[in-house]
């Protein structure tokens, strides 16, 4: 707490020199990860590198190091962008708008908006008691946990612009084509009555009105500390896994089994996905590794869409303001849309 | 003063309440709480990311969680 104090009380010139060494730090961090491990466990410790357990353990330790510093940064830096938008500033823009473009606008704005599934319900009633078309705010629903800032820092961080631009564009498309079709269905009837009649009281407070500097930068920190405690679990699960996969997993099973030529991987992998509660942080570890083993990244990417996209504490909670036909439909669609982005990438990408 | 704090019960709702009897009690404000959380009721605030805080019928914020001190800056003009 000691620390957000004194982010509250902060004059410029020392927010901005704060952040300035903060950034340097972090390169440095960044920087030394890599030849440290090298140094410790092969010169001081007298690891081979090149074994199975050495391989393993190098992994785990760099890896671990460097999505957190990942994580930390990107978290950060998206927090204090975002904090110029809100979930009220985005209703307000998704208000006039008709279904088609309406979808468009509702997925672009799910990305750059502040926005955590836990609120999920309250903006649901938000949006269609305002007059927002079910099928428009389903499209944002989808696009805020798709493509998400912690998956963006770790696509970059692990393998580049390439297949993080088309994990962006393919979590767009998906968004708009799923909320477009939810919504030609007419799925006002599977929406539980009392969110028609929920009237809008209130003068709506926009938490991004009147934020000075210091507020966001706080709110950076105080995003970054709150995710990474709520992820760390299953970040060291994920590369636990990954370490595991690089040092053991034979790539010859992988390849005859799960290589491009099997049509049915990616199918298989995204309903592998569907169930496992997971996030970003807690797959892409694995995804890197199995990458490595020569999996395609299509089937990966739509695995690691199909974890984050669809959980099961998420549907529970939108089950107070969605019947179940309507819970099933949208799981079906998001799952086909999924699949269908699957095996775009492994035709397009070179394995 | 009647405080309401919006939210489903989870941990930032539970933290927000934290801070503001923090807050209320520095500034020695005779305050009643009340925990809101029913969905429909939160919504009709006008509150589309939990938690949010209410004084007497008036959102004063929502969607994160504020360091007390940030509270009682809210709150004291109130008092």
């Amino acid at each position: 707490m000691a620390v957000m104090e004194r982010v509250h009380r902060a004059t410029p010139l020392e927010r901005w020199a704060g952040l300035g060494a903060a950034a340097l730090g972090w390169w440095a961090l960044y920087s030394v990860n890599l030849p440290f491990w090298d140094w410790l466990l092969r010169d001081v410790v007298g690891l081979d590198l090149e074994t199975r357990l050495g391989s393993g353990i190098h992994f785990f330790l760099y890896d671990t190091v460097k999505i957190l510093l990942l994580l930390a940064g990107i978290i950060f830096l998206v927090t204090v962008l975002r904090s110029f938008m809100s979930v009220e500033r985005t209703r307000a823009i998704l208000g006039g708008r008709r279904e088609g473009v309406g979808n468009v606008a509702a997925a672009a704005l799910g990305v750059v908006t502040p926005f955590c599934s836990c609120s999920a319900v309250p903006a649901f009633i938000g949006f269609v008691a305002a007059g927002v078309p079910v099928g428009v705010t389903l499209s944002f629903l989808i696009a805020s946990p798709l493509v998400n800032e912690v998956a963006i820092a770790l696509l970059l961080g692990l393998f580049g612009w390439g297949p993080t631009l088309l994990y962006i564009g393919a979590g767009l498309t998906i968004a708009i084509v799923a909320g477009f079709i939810l919504g030609r269905m007419r799925p006002e009837r599977w929406i539980e009555p009392f969110v028609f009649e929920t009237t809008l009281g209130g003068q709506a407070v926009d938490p991004g009105y009147a934020l000075t500097w210091n507020d966001r930068v706080q709110m950076g920190l105080e995003e970054v500390r709150d995710i990474l405690k709520k992820i760390w679990p299953y970040l060291l699960v994920g590369i636990g896994i990954g370490a595991a996969i690089h040092g053991w997993a034979p790539e010859q099973w992988f390849a005859d089994h799960a290589g491009p030529e099997n049509l049915l991987a990616v199918p298989l992998a995204v309903l592998l996905g569907v169930p496992l509660y997971s996030n970003a942080a807690g797959v892409l570890p694995m995804v890197e590794a199995l990458f490595d083993k020569g999996l395609p990244m299509g089937t990966l990417l739509a695995f690691m869409m199909a974890t984050v996209a669809l959980s099961l504490p998420e549907m529970i909670l939108l089950r107070r303001v969605l019947k179940p036909q309507l819970i099933g439909l949208f799981i079906a669609v998001v799952t086909v849309g999924i699949v269908a982005v699957g095996y775009l990438f492994n035709a397009v990408l070179p394995a | 003063m009647h405080i309401k704090i919006l939210g489903p019960g989870c941990t930032n709702c539970a933290n927000l309440e934290r801070v503001t009897r923090e807050a209320a009690a520095e500034l020695g404000l005779d305050a009643t709480f009340e925990k809101v959380t029913d969905y429909g009721a939160i919504a009709g605030y006008g509150v589309m990311r939990t938690p949010g805080l209410v004084v007497d019928e008036a959102l004063l914020m929502s969607g994160r969680v504020p360091t007390a001190s940030a509270v009682k800056e809210l709150l004291a003009p109130l008092a």
